[in-house]
Order: C-alpha cells, then sequence, then structure tokens
C-alpha cells in the first residue's frame, strides 16, 4: 500500500486509473448486455411448395415481391433455384437485416426443413441449379493440390490464400471461409451470390469444386496444422509486422529496462 | 615461451616484468600484444564507461538481431537452391503434392518440412529480420529525439540511416528469395516500377531479369545481392558504426555530476561485458521463442509463384509498406506524348519514397545550419527542451504511419467494416494534412511541458497535501525540489534566436543580405524565438519566489 | 567530476566521504540551480546482506543450470521427435511439434545464459556509477598544422601541381577504366526490342480454360460468371509458360450487351463474352476481384478499379488507363478463338509505350 501511495502522484497515474475504469466499464457491460435473441421458430413442419409460399410470404415478400418476381429492395427471385435458397438463407444472409453495401452471414434463424420448404417454393418460380447432393460437395476423393492450384487462380484473389476473406470496393467484401460448409462453398461457387461471379458447372467442372472443397477443408479446416505456431489470422505480412513490433520489439524494450534498470537499494523501504 | 620476459622486453614492450613464469593467459596476452599492440588498445577500452539507460540498448537489439540473421542465414544457404528451374513437387506436404514450382520454392518447402529445425531457423531468420528493422527505426527515433546526432555524430548518424535503408532492401531480396505467390506479386510490382522510369526503365527492367519478366534469373541474382552484396557494405557499416560509438564515447541525459566533459556510467569490464553479452543471448531467447510460437511467411499456404494468379492481401513486409501506401493511393496519372508515356501513377511514389527518407537523414545538416553551432554535445535533450525538432520528427513519424495505414488499406477495411475508397481518400488528404496537425500539436504539448518544468523549478511540485489556511482558504502544498532536481530541470542551453543585424549600415549604404541568410534568421526564430520555447528560469526569477516565500 | 577512474569495489566509507564532499559544494544562494555532483553511492542488499548476496549467486547458478539442462532438452526433442509430428497446444493451435519443442528449448536456454548474466551484474558486480572524462576530437593547432604542411609538403614533392600532363591523364585514365565494368553489364539481358507489345493471342487462337484445359464454347459461359483463359497450347511443362501466362493471361465474362456502354467493347465482344486482360494496366497484378453485380474489378494490389461494361475504364485508384480487350470471335467448330493479338501492350505502362 505504501508503494502504491508513494506512485499515486506519477504522471502515468491518471492514466492507469482511465484504462482499469474503461476496462470495468466494458466488461461490466459484456456481463449484462442482453443476449441476442434466439428465435426459434417451431411452425410445423411440411414439405410441401404450399408451406414454402407461407414462410415466403411471410418473411421474403416484403422486399423480393409477393410473387418472387422482385421490388427495388430485393432481385427477382426466378430461376434462381433452389441452391442460392439454401445458400443465402442457410448462411443466414437472408432475410437480411439493414440495407448496406453487402449482407453479411449472420445467425440462421430458419431450420434446414424450413429452408428446404423455401427452396422448394422458389424452385417452383423457375429452373434453376438445385441443391447439391453429399455425393457432389464432399471433399472424398478428391485432389487436394489441384483444388490448391484451382484456388489461386479462382478464389485466393478475393479470399485470400487460405480463404481468411478480403476487401471490395466501397464497404463490400469477401467473406472468410472459415466454418462454412462444403455445401455451401459449393452453393455459392454454383450460383454466385451477391457479388460474387458464378462458376458454373460448365467452365469449373463438379470434380474442380470438390477439389476446391477438399483444398479448403486442408488449409482452413478444424484440424488444419499451422507448422509454425499461432496463424495471426492467416492475413501475411501486415499481422506479422504488428505482431514483431508489438511482442516482438515490445518483448525485447522490456527485457532492457529491466538490463538497464537501477538494482534496489539497501536503505529504502 | 615460459621465458616471455626476454622476449617482450626485446621487442620493446612490457619492460620490467621479468617475475617468474607467468599464467598462461597472460603468457597468450603478451604473446598476442607482441604482435597485435592489443594492451594499447585495451588500456583505453577495457574499462571503457557507458550509461545505463534502457533506451541506450535499442542500438544493441539490432546489433544483436543482426548477428543472429547472419547465423541463421549462413544455415539456410546450406539448404536453400537458388534457382529458378521448374520441378514437380514431391515433399511431404500434401496439398501442394504434384505441382509445378521452382527450385527455390521446392527447397524452401524442404528446410521447412524435411530438415528438423529448419523451419525453426527459417522463422528465426524472418522474424528476426522484422525486429531488426523495427529496431533500427526505434534506435533512429531515439536518437533524433535526443539531439544525438549532433556534433561529433553527424557521421555516425548517416552511417546508422545506410543501415536503414540498405537494410530495407536486404530484407526485400531476402524475402523475394523463396519464389512464392506473394513475394512474387512483390516482384511483380517491383518489375511494374522499374518499367515506369521514364527514357531507360524497360532496358533496366531486361537487364534486371535477364528478359522478360520474371524469366529464370532473377532469384540467382537476388541471392547474391541478399546474401553478399548487401550484407557485406552493411557488415562494413556497421564496424564503423560502432567504432565511432567507441571513440564518441556514448551519450548522456543531464542529471547531477554528469557534464558535457565526462561520461558517468558502468565500465565495459565487467558489468556491461556482463549486461551486453548478457544481452545477446536474452535477445537471441525472445526470438527463439517467438519463432516457437508465432508463425511466419508461411510459403507452403502462399503457394508457388505464377504470374497469372494472385491472393488478396497482397502486401510487402512492414518495412516497405510506406512504399506501398503510397503507390496505393496515388492517382494514376499518366502522360502520353510524340509516342512516349510517362507513367507519373507509378513513378512519383518512385520518386517520393526515397524522399521520404532523405526528409529526416538531412535534418542533423539542417539544424545544424540553424544553429551555427560547432560545439561538441554530450548531454543528450529532452524531446520537450527541443520542440521544433520534437515537433518535426512526430509530424516525420505521422508521415510514415498514414502511409502505412494506406499500405494496408484493404486490411483495416475488412477488419474494421470501412470501405476501401474512404480510406484510399483519407490517406490522399491526410498525406498533406496529418503531418501539418502533428507539428502544431506537438510543439504546443513540447512548450507545455517547458512551462510545467519551469513552475516546478519555481513553485516545487505539488504535494497532494491540501492546507487549510487560518482565513479559511485552501491551498495545496508546494514542495521544493531537491538540488538534484532543480539542476537537473535547468541544466539544458537554450540559443538565442540568430539576428540579421541592420539592413543599412553606419554610412547609410544598404547591406545586401542573402537570400540563404534571411532564410536561416527565419528558421531560427521559428526555432528559437519567443513563442517557440520557453525561456527558463532565471535565477533572479528562483530568488524572488523563494525569497517571499510566495507559495501563493 | 570528483569521482574516480578506477571504482574500488565495495568501498563504503570512501565512496561516501568521496562524495559527499562533492555535495557540499552545492547551492549557494548565487546559484540555486547548481550542479549537486554525483550522488554518494548507496549499497544494495546484496552488498551489505551476506545471505542476499548467496541468494543472488544461487539465482544466477540455477539460471545457468536451466540453460544446460534446455540444451539437453533440445537435443532430445531433436533426436526424438518425428519431424511431421502435430500437436495441439492451447492457444497456439496444431503446430508442429519438433518446431515448438526445439524452439522453445532453445529460447530457454539463451535467455537463461543471458538473464543469468545480467542478474550476475546487476547484483554481485559493483554499482559504483563512475565518471570517465571526454577529450575534445578535434586535434590541436600544433598537430592540425604539421598535417596541414606535411600534406603540402608531400604534395610538392609529386609535383602534381607543377605537371599538369601528368594530372590531366591520369584523372582521365581514372575516369574511363570504370566504363570497362559497366560495359561487362550488358549481357544481363537482351534488349526489350518489341517483346512487351506481343503476346501468343494471335488469329485462330482457341481460348482455353484455365480450370479444365478444355477450349471454351460461347455456352459454357454465362451471365455473371468468370472464367480466366489461356492461348491454346500453352502449357505449364512449357519452358517459357511463367513469361507467356504473364501476358496472355484472360479474364472473360459475359455482360448482357445491352449493359455494355462502350461501342469498341461491344464489337470486339462475342455475343456479349467481353474478354479482357488479366494482368492490371498500374504495375502488372493478375487482376480479378470481379464483382458481377457492378460490372467492376478491382486489383488486390493496388485497389485499381475498372468497369468491364465500359471499355474497362480506370475508375479508381492508381491505375493510367483501361485493361486491353481481345478481340474474339467463334471458329468454324464453334469454340471461341482470338480475332488477332491485344491491339495494345498489356500489363504496366513503360516509356517506349506511347
Amino acid at each position: 500500500m505504501k508503494k502504491l501511495s508513494a506512485r499515486r502522484r506519477h504522471p502515468l497515474a491518471a492514466v492507469v486509473v482511465l484504462l482499469l475504469a474503461l476496462a470495468a466499464t466494458g466488461g461490466l457491460y459484456t456481463a449484462f448486455a442482453p443476449a441476442s435473441k434466439a428465435k426459434a421458430d417451431d411452425t410445423a413442419q411440411s414439405l410441401t411448395i404450399e408451406e414454402g409460399k407461407k414462410l415466403y410470404e411471410v418473411g421474403c415478400a416484403s422486399c423480393h415481391g409477393t410473387g418472387g418476381q422482385g421490388t427495388t429492395d430485393g432481385p427477382s427471385l426466378v430461376g434462381v433455384g433452389a441452391a442460392a435458397v439454401d445458400f443465402q438463407v442457410g448462411t443466414g444472409r437472408m432475410p437480411a437485416q439493414q440495407p448496406g453495401a453487402q449482407v453479411p452471414r449472420k445467425k440462421v434463424i430458419y431450420n434446414q426443413a424450413q429452408i428446404d420448404q423455401l427452396a422448394a417454393y422458389i424452385a417452383s418460380l423457375g429452373a434453376g441449379p438445385a441443391v447439391p447432393t453429399k455425393n457432389q460437395y464432399s471433399p472424398e476423393g478428391a485432389d487436394v493440390a489441384k483444388g490448391g492450384e484451382l484456388f489461386r487462380t479462382n478464389c485466393a484473389q478475393c479470399h485470400n490464400f487460405t480463404g481468411k476473406g478480403g476487401a471490395l470496393t466501397h464497404g463490400k467484401f469477401a467473406p472468410e471461409l472459415t466454418g462454412v460448409s462444403p455445401k455451401h462453398i459449393y452453393e455459392a461457387m454454383q450460383t454466385g451470390p451477391q457479388n460474387m461471379p458464378s462458376f458454373p458447372d460448365t467452365t469449373m467442372t463438379e470434380k474442380n469444386k470438390k477439389d476446391i472443397i477438399a483444398y479448403l477443408n486442408a488449409v482452413n479446416g478444424d484440424e488444419t496444422e499451422n507448422p509454425g505456431g499461432l496463424e495471426l489470422g492467416g492475413l501475411g505480412p501486415v499481422s506479422e509486422g504488428l505482431f514483431a513490433w508489438i511482442f516482438g520489439l515490445g518483448a525485447l524494450i522490456a527485457v532492457a529496462v529491466w538490463v538497464a534498470a537501477r538494482t534496489a537499494k539497501a536503505k529504502k523501504s | 615461451m615460459s621465458t616471455t620476459a626476454s622476449n617482450t622486453n626485446a621487442s620493446g614492450g612490457g619492460a620490467g616484468r621479468s617475475r617468474g613464469p607467468a599464467p598462461a593467459g597472460e603468457r597468450l596476452a603478451d604473446w598476442a600484444d607482441g604482435r597485435l599492440g592489443i594492451y594499447s588498445l585495451a588500456k583505453s577500452n577495457m574499462r571503457k564507461i557507458f550509461p545505463d539507460h534502457w533506451s541506450f540498448m535499442l542500438g544493441e537489439v539490432c546489433l544483436y538481431s543482426f548477428i543472429i540473421i547472419i547465423l541463421t542465414g549462413v544455415y539456410l544457404t546450406l539448404f536453400f537452391h537458388p534457382s529458378m528451374n521448374e520441378v514437380v513437387y514431391h515433399g511431404s506436404y500434401v496439398p501442394l503434392q504434384g505441382q509445378m514450382m521452382s527450385e527455390a520454392f521446392n527447397s524452401t518447402l524442404h528446410i521447412s518440412f524435411e530438415v528438423r529445425g529448419g523451419l525453426l531457423i527459417r522463422q528465426i531468420h524472418h522474424w528476426a529480420a522484422l525486429i531488426f528493422l523495427a529496431g533500427m527505426f526505434v534506435h533512429m527515433m531515439r536518437v533524433f529525439f535526443t539531439g544525438a546526432f549532433r556534433k561529433p555524430r553527424e557521421v555516425n548518424w548517416l552511417f546508422g540511416f545506410l543501415l536503414f535503408v540498405l537494410g530495407m532492401f536486404t530484407g526485400f531480396t531476402g524475402y523475394s528469395l523463396p519464389d512464392d505467390l506473394l513475394s512474387g506479386t512483390g516482384v511483380r510490382f517491383m518489375e511494374g516500377a522499374i518499367l515506369s522510369v521514364p527514357i531507360v526503365g524497360t532496358y533496366l527492367s531486361f537487364f534486371l531479369f535477364g528478359g522478360q519478366f520474371p524469366g529464370h534469373d532473377f532469384v540467382a541474382r537476388f541471392y547474391s545481392i541478399h546474401i553478399l552484396l548487401l550484407p557485406g557494405i552493411m557488415l562494413g557499416l556497421l564496424v564503423a558504426h560502432l567504432i565511432l560509438v567507441f571513440y564518441h564515447k556514448h551519450t548522456q541525459f543531464a542529471g547531477p555530476g554528469k557534464t558535457n566533459n565526462n561520461v558517468v556510467g558502468m565500465p565495459l569490464l565487467p558489468v556491461y561485458m556482463a549486461k551486453a553479452g548478457g544481452f545477446f543471448f536474452l535477445v537471441f531467447g525472445v526470438i527463439a521463442a517467438i519463432a516457437a510460437i508465432a508463425q511466419i511467411n508461411p510459403i507452403w499456404a502462399i503457394g508457388p509463384y505464377r504470374p497469372d494468379q494472385v491472393s488478396t492481401g497482397a502486401q510487402p513486409d512492414w518495412y516497405m509498406g510506406f512504399s506501398e501506401g503510397l503507390i496505393r493511393v496515388m492517382p494514376g496519372w499518366e502522360i502520353n506524348f510524340w509516342g512516349h508515356t510517362l507513367v507519373l501513377g507509378v513513378f512519383i511514389p518512385l520518386i517520393i519514397f526515397p524522399l521520404v527518407l532523405v526528409a529526416i537523414a538531412v535534418y542533423p545538416f539542417i539544424e545544424a545550419w540553424v544553429t551555427g553551432d560547432r560545439r561538441e554535445h554530450h548531454i543528450l535533450d529532452r524531446p520537450r527542451n527541443a520542440p521544433t525538432r520534437t515537433a518535426f520528427g512526430a509530424a516525420w513519424i505521422s508521415w510514415y504511419f498514414v502511409l502505412l495505414i494506406g499500405g494496408g488499406n484493404d486490411l483495416w477495411a475488412t477488419h474494421f467494416h470501412l470501405s476501401i475508397n474512404a480510406i484510399t481518400w483519407f490517406v490522399r488528404v491526410a498525406f498533406f494534412v496529418v503531418p501539418v496537425i502533428t507539428f502544431v500539436v506537438t510543439k504546443r504539448i513540447c512548450l507545455g511541458l517547458q512551462r510545467r518544468d519551469k513552475d516546478k523549478v519555481l513553485h516545487g511540485r505539488e504535494s497532494g497535501i491540501i492546507k487549510r489556511l487560518p482565513h479559511g482558504e485552501f491551498i495545496e502544498v508546494h514542495e521544493p525540489l531537491s538540488q538534484e532536481q532543480l539542476y537537473t530541470l535547468t541544466a539544458h542551453e537554450q540559443y538565442e534566436p540568430v539576428e540579421l543585424g541592420p539592413t543599412v549600415d553606419e554610412n547609410g549604404v544598404e547591406r545586401k543580405v542573402k537570400g540563404s541568410q534571411k532564410l536561416r534568421a527565419k528558421l531560427s526564430n521559428a526555432y528559437y524565438g519567443e513563442d517557440n520555447q520557453i525561456q527558463k528560469p532565471t535565477v533572479e526569477e528562483y530568488r524572488e519566489i523563494t525569497s517571499g516565500h510566495g507559495h501563493h | 567530476m570528483s569521482s574516480q577512474d578506477i571504482p574500488e569495489e565495495n568501498l563504503p566509507a570512501e565512496q561516501a566521504a568521496e562524495h559527499g564532499h562533492g555535495a557540499v559544494s552545492l547551492a549557494d544562494e548565487k546559484h540555486p540551480f547548481a550542479d549537486p555532483g554525483l550522488p554518494p553511492h548507496e549499497h544494495r542488499i546484496q552488498d551489505v546482506d551476506e545471505r542476499a548476496a548467496k541468494r543472488s549467486e544461487r539465482t544466477v547458478a540455477l539460471l545457468f543450470t536451466i540453460s544446460m539442462l534446455a540444451t539437453i532438452g533440445f537435443i532430445a526433442s531433436y533426436v526424438a521427435i518425428p519431424h511431421d509430428k502435430s500437436i495441439f497446444v492451447f492457444p497456439l493451435g496444431h503446430i508442429n511439434a519438433l518446431n515448438f519443442a526445439l524452439g522453445i528449448t532453445l529460447g530457454v536456454a539463451l535467455f537463461a545464459i543471458g538473464a543469468g548474466a545480467v542478474h550476475w551484474a546487476r547484483t554481485l558486480m559493483s554499482d559504483a556509477e563512475v565518471a570517465d572524462e571526454r577529450h575534445p576530437i578535434e586535434a590541436s593547432p600544433e598537430v592540425r598544422a604539421k598535417v596541414h604542411s606535411d600534406f603540402k609538403q608531400g604534395a610538392k614533392e609529386s609535383a602534381i601541381g607543377r605537371r599538369k600532363l601528368i594530372r590531366n591523364t591520369m584523372f582521365g585514365a581514372l575516369t574511363l577504366v570504370p566504363l570497362s565494368g559497366v560495359m561487362l553489364l550488358r549481357d544481363l539481358g537482351p534488349l526489350p526490342h518489341n517483346s512487351l507489345r506481343h503476346t501468343l493471342w494471335a488469329k485462330g487462337k482457341r481460348l482455353v480454360n484455365m480450370n479444365t484445359n478444355l477450349p471454351l464454347r460461347p455456352e459454357d459461359v454465362a451471365v455473371g460468371s468468370l472464367t480466366f483463359a489461356k492461348p491454346d497450347g500453352l502449357e505449364e511443362t512449357n519452358e517459357d509458360f511463367q513469361e507467356q501466362i504473364a501476358k496472355a493471361a484472360l479474364m472473360i465474362v459475359r455482360l448482357q450487351p445491352e449493359n455494355i456502354k462502350d461501342k469498341r467493347e461491344l464489337d470486339w465482344s462475342h455475343q456479349g463474352i467481353v474478354a479482357y486482360s488479366k494482368i492490371c494496366t498500374h504495375v502488372g497484378c493478375p487482376i480479378s476481384l470481379y464483382e458481377q453485380q457492378t460490372h467492376h474489378v478491382l486489383c488486390p494490389c493496388h485497389q485499381s478499379t475498372f468497369d468491364l461494361s465500359d471499355g474497362a475504364r480506370v475508375i479508381f485508384g492508381p491505375a493510367g488507363h483501361a485493361l486491353p480487350q481481345l478481340r474474339i470471335g467463334v471458329d468454324s467448330e464453334g469454340y471461341l478463338q482470338a480475332l488477332g493479338d491485344f491491339e495494345e501492350p498489356v500489363g504496366p505502362a513503360f516509356w517506349e509505350r506511347g
């Protein structure tokens, strides 16, 4: 305590107190902030298009129009196919919360049965790519290295070497691919959601897509090894540079302060 | 051998040492002295005094990381093949099996996956390089802000500056050696930058790459530049830098007993031998631990270079980041005339790039010209006591950091949910505005701190004790400073602004004043004029206040 | 000041006396800010308490011992751990076990040596501050005069000032001789000629899909899709693949013909299919961040943005001119083909580009 009161007058004391106060406020806020409401919607289960239509009219029609013909707030859904619905709703992008540069991935609010109903309804409006089967997107038996080459040619320019995401113009972005299910990756390549171009089977075969999924699974999966240690976000030299400054040089300066500091004197308390 | 006494006497040294046989170490030293004259060297250096301050060890951080880089670099050359011949990969990293890649990339994968400890050495090498450059930057700033670059150390400042610049290029060439997709993109940028040079650009590019980009030569050429040419020059400069540090003796901060004519601290033997020697191991240990826990430049995840492939987030290592910022925010100006193209959008950043560095390098000479001071300076300034210099340095750093932000604009955009176009525009404006604002603000802060120092000297420090006077007023008791503090706070020198003198001589004839003289007077006033530094307390002021018991 | 050059280790009485009288000469009325001199040396705990000193000794020895153990650990890890073994370490993730073990043991071995040495210096070696005098660096006037006169004498004896012919020819020779070195650099590379103006594309060359290595048909390319192509016959195994693909890489998208604003772009397209160089005109990055709704394409390196629906003109960033377009059509078998080479050089601008 004596030490503490002696340092009370230190010029940095105010800064330290301020930081402590801020940290405490932040901690309290996170502890007591209202948790995001889980919207479990357990309506009746039915696989018919009719059910999908009902869901559509409640959740989608305000932007995409009553018959899926599109409005100024949302594009036409005629001919986008079941795969597009499964991707957009299955990754939580749809229904969109607010207009903006881009609709982000968020918590999924429909269950898979409902998504299938919606997809069935949209598919009935006009022919489009169907939801892929497990056989199509499963990474088993694929050529990982070929997938890597394809990824670097077609995907890395937006999504980064190992799918960590990147920036596009005016606040748009190519999202991070960590934790995206193989099915959704397949659907995204097939349908080209939002500003992403599509990679249809005519120019990128089913096998190509499988290879890409297998590559992503190898370099950006739960079990992916980063031999050298911390991945630092996989973002390249910027995060490495920050790390070198803060932890590298920071640690060395801390050591230098110790080396140069005076040793405790006998008489001082 | 046992009767060294006669030998040394014959050679004229070590007279009067004809006692019995000396210990082996002493005999070896005598032997060496007779041939190398080590005793006269040791006489002035063995007990050399070094002052203690953590910021004086920043240079050592650089020295030691440089040594670490050389040690690990030599190891890496044992396994690295600087060749661009295309081979098919058959190593142990599965996601690249069967891919075409250059031998350089292949051998780097081999070092990372099959050579035991190879990955560790690679990571130490690269982390040490980042820390080396960061250390040089901070060391340079320490020297700058404390005025340690003043006479007699201007030449050493230049040596240090050259080391920093050469370090950047050594880093860049080394970063390019593995021939991976990220570094290849950097080399491609370099080719584009060279092509933008008027008249000779195309030729320079063809000579550097041995033909069209990427060709089959640049890895081997960069290799010899990276491991021989640049480190060789750097080693020479480094030795010169250190010799000068020894010769000039270290600077020190003002304090009781510390004058311009002495250096106060601990002797090289034993204290600094142990501290500095130990610090080498500490630096090496910290960097080795970092290389154990944090991955750097995972070329296997990046993939081999192909000119038609790219990844987002393509940045150089941090020390080249400011040039990346320059090139990213430059508008795309291009002038076509008489069948030629002037690529200003690339060439202007290429010109500004060295100017950013030169701006800080020439500063000591500008300041010396303004002050006209020819004395030696061994007492360091506190940054606040040189407000204009400090403000200039802070402005330069802010400029540098604005460019670093520009260089990472895509990552700031994704991580802070901003528009990349907005960041680019921000940097375009900030490039001109932020240094000016930083200059003004820093100068004001310095002047404020000077005022506080003056206040402390004259009125003592605030004790935090509140006293109630008999008539009810509350005052805070100020404690007078100790003699040490009084001396330390008033030890700095203050310059008077240069006077041009009358423009008309005593006969009424107009005297010619050179433009450079006018400029110098103007600058001098901006440095040391009335509003640009706070006059330090005078003895009279002090006595007036203290004798009047004038604590409010 | 008053301190000695040679510090005596642990001499309390003398040291205190030494500095004491330095401090006596302090502030009087006339010099309130006078230098009080070096403060008296204060003792550390280790200087006065032998047990504390012993503790320090043991700490230093312990640190050196830890270093020895860590080095043994390093050797053991090197021998025992397979080079491809992966382990999970929180919070680092899945990492290579050998790299981690070697790095940590090496780090500890080195750090402990350093920490031991520094602790030794800080607690057991004398911490008395010593002052060393500085001497001016400039030579004394006598030395200066001597050097100047020696130089003049030498210069005079060489007669370099008098015999101008010798001097001038010597400077001439010394100026010319480095030219040989410059000359030798000539063969670093061939001359550019017009190689930057030409690519592998030529009339009748088919556009081959990079993904499948098969020629493309117009019906393969859907609106909103993105495809990359190379000229027929260029294979990764070719000797000059890298140089050729660096110029010939192609980006193919299909727009609704009514969305194409630029007339020439429409003429050079095939049913709305347009083929643009993938190489950025700024400094040559493979540009390909295609936004299918806006038809903008962004360069990941320096953010030049081009509008593919308007002749690929630059709408943002540092690029100086539009992406070159390749004129395409369909051959007799229904495959997409080039109708000639690019009409302007691809990639970064250069002086002779014009």
